[in-house]
């Protein structure tokens, strides 16, 4: 036994973990490679201008594409936003300005615990509060679904930027004789701004590519828009029922429409990013 | 006028520094105070009530099931919509066996590759590599779940499954015929998924562990490694159990992509080969063809148990990561 435990041994030992480690950080990393490499291949070959113009042509038909789906996940996002954004950016700057002890500590622990909710199991509960009083599937459920996911992300976010802005200015407003109120909305808020949009950003990345919510709430379309309170089309939900079908030429949009997410997603992701890089090291 | 200065501390509590306020001016202030934290307040309990709702409003759906099997929905496997017998057992398996199949990979490859990232890598590596690694947890589920049908299932169809089958064929997990889709195509995609979630939270964890703990051990005379596994990964031991419960709630409610390449069959099977079904699965399939109240609230159960389970797992998860935050804890040996 001595034997094993010489110096020479432990450090064999800890080149041979390092190299592990650095393995496996190289297979989490490749089927990133291998998933965009496909995307790009097979979906790079598929987009063509009917793709992106047209509704999808039917059953049977070659051609035809998935502009509806497009910009039905627009409207979802535009809708999941207007109610999500508002209610998580006062609900981030609660938690950040409370001086409770109680309230704070549960929304931030619910927050989170609702963060890690099944989005389909969220897709129930959209479903149950607003697709069954309304008696239909509709653009507008699909909204409070994804408004749901979002919502944990934003306030956290936002709470967190919230906090990183100086007492200092708050105080000199309040000093000057400002309103609490007004000095959050006018101060605080304002110079929190670019951490806030990146959070709302994130919340929006994230939404974009949700099938599962949607399945039972926006239920898809293979017309144009036709009102909020009307089944809607969305990306996800195009790819994945082109995907699960037996022709070829849905395969071939399925590829499509998942290069077309992504790059949704992706860019989404990116500005987020840029928005952060100039301003955040101005706040501290 | 004179009321405007009572209201904050008693009598004599309070020297008029400022100049009184105009009388009006003081009230909308007052008013605007309240009635903005009463707003952002408001805001906060929405999330309260929601996460309480949530549960309530699906018990509600459910009941009719409910009341109609109790516990045997939980231990019965036969699930005939038409005649309207339900048993949930086969997806509760499915959604477990996938999900532990997909930990066994993924938590090896991620803890590893977050020491790889917090501890070892050179300073250049770091930042490309987080990069990817969140940019793959930025992919949408059904992307997974496209790529996991036209080039996971194949593959596995023509290249690992019989390769398996002739060594390891004599244990039960890989008997049966290579479809591709099944049970083992579900748990490594589902693997896929959740790896970059570990490495990224298990790399906060590491990060967190202060340098001190790294400078005792190496200090003593510890290799790199030692010092990893003495000094860090015990220290930072309950965040890293945090970040794998992370993974496993997410693999738990993971919808599309499972949906896509487990096979949609309500049985159980020994073999990983095989087609099996998950609770988020045939939520995903059967919800919109549910047409009796009985069908309806018998997946709305399952939805039920399925947010029972990862409220469960994320609060456990969630008090262990925090943990970590709250200063140092004590390192046994």
């Amino acid at each position: 036994m001595t034997r094993l435990t010489t110096t020479r041994w432990r450090q064999r030992v800890s080149t041979v973990m390092g190299t592990l480690t650095a393995a496996s950080a190289g297979a989490v990393v490749l089927p990133l490679v291998l998933i965009f490499g496909f995307l790009l291949w097979q979906g790079a070959s598929a987009i063509n201008v009917d793709f992106l113009t047209h509704l999808p042509k039917p059953v049977g038909e070659i051609g035809g594409g998935m502009a509806n789906a497009i910009i039905g996940t627009l409207i979802l996002l535009g809708l999941a936003s207007l109610l999500g954004l508002p209610l998580g950016i006062l609900g981030g700057v609660y938690l950040a300005e409370s001086r409770d002890r109680r309230l704070p500590w549960a929304v931030r622990f619910l927050a989170d615990v609702l963060n890690g909710v099944p989005s389909i199991v969220i897709g129930i509960f959209a479903y149950t509060l607003v697709v069954l009083p309304m008696r239909r599937f509709s653009a507008v459920a699909g909204g409070v679904a994804l408004a749901v996911i979002m919502l944990p992300i934003v306030v956290r976010t936002t709470e967190e930027m919230v906090r990183l802005v100086p007492a200092s200015l708050r105080e000199a407003g309040l000093a000057l004789g400002v309103p609490e109120w007004k000095v959050v909305l006018r101060v605080v808020l304002p110079t929190a701004r670019a951490g806030i949009v990146t959070g709302a950003m994130v919340a929006v990345a994230r939404i974009a590519g949700e099938t599962a919510p949607l399945l039972f709430t926006a239920f898809g379309n293979r017309f144009w828009h036709q009102g909020l309170d009307q089944p809607i089309a969305a990306l996800p939900l195009q790819i994945f029922a082109y995907a699960i079908a037996p022709y070829d030429d849905w395969h071939r949009q399925a590829w499509a429409g998942a290069l077309v997410l992504i790059m949704l997603v992706l860019a989404v992701s990116l500005m987020a990013r840029l928005v952060t890089r100039g301003r955040v090291g101005a706040v501290r | 006028m004179a009321v405007v200065y009572e209201r904050s501390g008693g009598p004599g509590a309070e020297a008029p520094i400022l100049p009184p306020l105009v009388g009006a001016r003081r009230v909308r202030r007052r008013f605007g105070d309240r009635g903005f934290r009463e707003l952002t307040r408001g805001a906060a309990l929405t999330l309260v009530v929601m996460v309480a709702g949530m549960a309530a409003v699906m018990a509600h759906a459910a009941w009719p099931s409910i009341r109609r099997f109790g516990w045997s929905f939980i231990v019965k496997s036969d699930w005939d919509p038409v005649a309207e017998h339900f048993g949930a057992l086969p997806f509760i398996f499915g959604t477990l066996v996938s999900s532990l199949l997909a930990l066994l990979i993924a938590v090896p490859l991620g803890i590893g590759a977050a020491i790889y990232l917090a501890e070892l890598a050179p300073r250049g590596v770091r930042p490309p590599v987080t990069f990817l690694v969140e940019l793959l947890a930025a992919v949408p589920s059904v992307v997974y779940g496209l790529w996991g049908i036209f080039v996971l299932a194949p593959w596995l169809r023509t290249w690992v499954q019989p390769a398996l089958g002739h060594t390891l064929g004599f244990l039960p997990l890989f008997q049966g015929p290579p479809y591709g889709v099944g049970m083992l195509a579900a748990g490594l995609i589902l693997a896929i998924m959740i790896v970059p979630f570990i490495t990224a939270v298990s790399r906060e964890v590491l990060l967190a562990v202060p340098r001190t703990q790294r400078e005792a051990a190496l200090a003593l005379g510890a290799t790199g490694w030692e010092t990893t596994r003495i000094a860090v990964l015990r220290y930072g031991r309950s965040g890293l159990i945090g970040a794998v419960l992370l993974g496993l709630g997410r693999a738990l409610g993971e919808t599309m992509a499972v949906t896509m390449l487990i096979g949609n069959r309500p049985e159980i099977s020994l073999s990983l080969f095989a087609p099996g079904y998950t609770m988020a699965s045939v939520i995903a399939n059967e919800f919109t063809e549910a047409t009796s109240d009985l069908y309806l609230g018998a997946l709305i159960e399952i939805g039920l148990l399925l947010l029972i389970l990862t409220l469960a797992v994320n609060g456990l998860a969630r008090l262990l990561v925090w943990s970590m935050g709250r200063g140092p804890m004590v390192v046994r040996e």
